[in-house]
């Protein structure tokens, strides 16, 4: 999964410089291993509310990639009709509530999944996706408070990359997640985010104890290698380069051959990845463009009076 | 025909909903220990518990946001915001989150949620829990208004928004919830969309919503006894509005005036009357007059609110004023 994400937002990053897609659209490089470990720990029926910065959360959460390239490329078979593009990948079918153009909105709408979930009975958890910025918002105050109340099944996972836009998030927030979970008496757990074994571990125990009821809070550390979006000059930064060593697929891959597993198993995975990025692109290259009347057409539900 | 309040019809479309579908469920301020603020949902709690009638805590925005991941989770979600003023608290959620989701996800989900609150001045409640703020909502492709002027179609259009697979801003006037008003014994569902003929009449059309259109009715019964007959439209729902209906009266009396309690510039009048001047012109006689609150804040002092909101007095001599 780790690898798949890295391929496809490299290739969307070409694509983007080529002008062959439009718009704005935030690269999760360096992160992968947060929505590898935490989608690992899901099933089919849970819900997931994730950021402007969500194309591996959807990916994780097994959206399809063909529809995927579609929808971030303008076309009327991508996944959303080419209505929403990047900052809006979402599949209901799936449980993929939406990547969200608004920071810390995704918070509350999967405060509401969980609710949801709790009413029917119907044994999902619900997982917010958010990053370090979205926690100056008041959004995520009312919705650690109202989880922790309702002992709603939510995991709210934090992503914290140290950045929010163009500012260290230190410079904008006080206190931090976990003693925020703390004084609503919401358990939590820092993990090393590019550790995707970490994370997945601590996902599962984390999302089965959500299941069973209450919301816990984890957080996964871990590093924006791009820009805050592609083209960003990013001359605010004063971070340094990556450490390699720290780069979340390469520890994945260096775990992969100390379990014996060989380069060429290895290459033959990147190279079936890499045939169906390609025809995932081809496909979308070939579709057809988003259509104005449909779109206008669906603003409101069929049969309805609008 | 049985005597209901205004507030009642409304409980009892809560609860008629949510007898009917499992996936009704009610939750805001105060609604369910306390019966809500006004008392519409009282005794919704004791019929179907705390699961599906739950007391909040005061966070609007996430109230909103949640109704709204609710809807897509499954659920029909009712959300009562104590006053229309705090509406501006949830904004995010009705505006980028529910009135998008359908289009922005390329319809595959929709968000059947309805937001219930109170508008309307009449109690002295001053600035900030006085105002009458649908134009907002009816500006964002996507949401839909309704405002519901009689017991009967309180019940209706209830019923109607809950069953409506689309977020609905359901606005009721908080001076009428006490009204008591003749109603069927069997309550209809209303549809959303359709005006209603409150009184017909030949000479001039008032078009109005809430509690104006008593107002208006009030307006036309003294106009009547000089022999001025208008027709009085009760638009039910503001977004989407009954265009027909409308430019149809127009087109029998050729005059046209606006009534609400809303702010005049800017509003549902506004709207109302260019929509009029373009696909009605050839119908009108006299320019399109509205009646609406002065572009200032509801005062409290019972005097100043009471020449703050539109009566019929001026109503009267807006109709006089399109007969000239
Ligand atoms: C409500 C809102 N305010 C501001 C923005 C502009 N904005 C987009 S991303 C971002 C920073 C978010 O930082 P963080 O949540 O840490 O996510 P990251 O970009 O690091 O993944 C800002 C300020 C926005 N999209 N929405
Ligand atoms: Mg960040």
């Amino acid at each position: 999964m780790m690898l798949l994400v890295r391929r496809v937002e490299e290739r969307l990053s070409s694509l983007f410089s080529d002008g062959e897609v439009p718009g704005f659209i935030h690269l999760s490089i360096g992160q992968e291993a947060v929505a590898a470990g935490v989608g690992s720990a899901l099933e089919q029926k849970d819900t997931v509310a994730s950021t402007h910065r969500g194309h591996g959360h959807a990916l994780a959460k097994g959206i399809e990639l063909d529809s995927f390239f579609m929808e971030i490329m303008g076309r009327d078979t991508g996944m959303c009709r080419g209505r929403g593009g990047s900052m809006h990948v979402a599949d209901m079918s799936v449980g993929m509530l939406g990547a969200n153009g608004i920071v810390g909105a995704g918070i509350p709408l999967a405060v509401g999944s969980a609710l949801a979930h709790q009413t029917r009975g119907n044994g999902a958890v619900a997982v917010a996706f958010f990053g370090d910025g979205a926690l100056a918002e008041g959004v995520l105050h009312e919705s650690f408070n109202l989880a922790a109340l309702w002992k709603l099944p939510v995991l709210f996972v934090c992503e914290n990359n140290g950045w929010s836009e163009f500012s260290p998030t230190s410079r904008q927030f006080v206190a931090n997640v976990r003693d925020l979970a703390g004084a609503f008496g919401i358990e939590s757990e820092q993990v090393d985010g590019n550790d995707g074994e970490a994370v997945a571990l601590a996902a599962a125990a984390h999302v089965e104890a959500a299941r069973a009821g209450g919301p816990r809070v984890l957080e996964c550390i871990t590093r924006r290698v791009r820009g805050h979006y592609e083209g960003d000059p990013q001359k605010y930064r004063d971070d340094g380069d990556a450490d390699p060593q720290s780069d979340p697929l390469a520890r994945s891959i260096a775990r992969l051959r100390a379990a014996k597993v060989s380069d060429t198993d290895i290459q033959s995975i990147e190279t079936d990845l890499m045939s169906e990025i390609d025809a995932a692109l081809s496909a979308a290259r070939a579709a057809p463009p988003a259509d104005f009347r449909a779109a206008r057409a669906d603003v409101y539900s069929p049969g309805s009076a609008a | 025909m049985t005597e209901m309040r205004f507030g009642k019809a409304l409980g009892q479309a809560l609860e008629d909903a949510m007898a009917a579908d499992d996936s009704v469920m009610v939750f805001g301020e105060d609604v369910a220990a306390a019966g809500g603020p006004f008392g519409v949902t009282r005794g919704l709690l004791e019929k179907f518990g705390p699961v599906r009638v739950r007391d909040t805590p005061i966070s609007e925005a996430t109230l909103v946001s949640a109704a709204v991941g609710a809807a897509m989770s499954g659920l029909r979600p009712v959300v009562e915001i104590m006053f229309m003023d705090f509406i501006t608290l949830g904004m995010d959620g009705l505006v980028n989150q529910a009135a998008k989701a359908r289009f922005m996800f390329g319809a595959q989900s929709s968000v059947p949620m309805v937001l219930r609150t109170p508008h309307g001045g009449g109690l002295s409640a001053g600035p900030q829990h006085s105002q009458c703020l649908e134009a907002w909502f009816a500006h964002v492709p996507g949401l839909k208004v309704v405002c519901p002027a009689t017991a009967a179609d309180a019940y209706g259009l209830l019923r109607a928004a809950i069953n409506d697979p689309d977020p609905v801003i359901f606005v009721e006037n908080k001076s009428i919830y006490a009204r008591k008003e003749q109603v069927p014994d069997v309550l209809e569902i209303v549809p959303i969309g359709q005006a209603r003929t409150a009184r017909e009449g030949r000479d001039a059309t008032i078009v109005a919503y809430g509690a104006m259109v008593q107002t208006s009715l009030e307006a036309a019964n003294t106009l009547s006894e000089d022999g001025i007959e208008t027709e009085v439209i009760d638009l039910r729902s503001i977004q989407p509005w009954d265009e027909k209906a409308v430019l149809d009266s127009l087109s029998r009396t050729h005059r046209l005036v606006i009534v609400h309690e809303a702010v005049e510039a800017f509003g549902v009048g506004a709207e109302i009357a260019a929509r009029m001047a373009d696909i009605g012109f050839d119908e009108l006689d006299a320019p399109i007059v509205r009646v609406g609150a002065p572009f200032m804040p509801v005062p409290f002092a019972k005097p100043m609110e009471d020449r703050y909101r539109p009566d019929s007095n001026r109503i009267v001599d807006a109709v006089r004023r399109v007969l000239a």
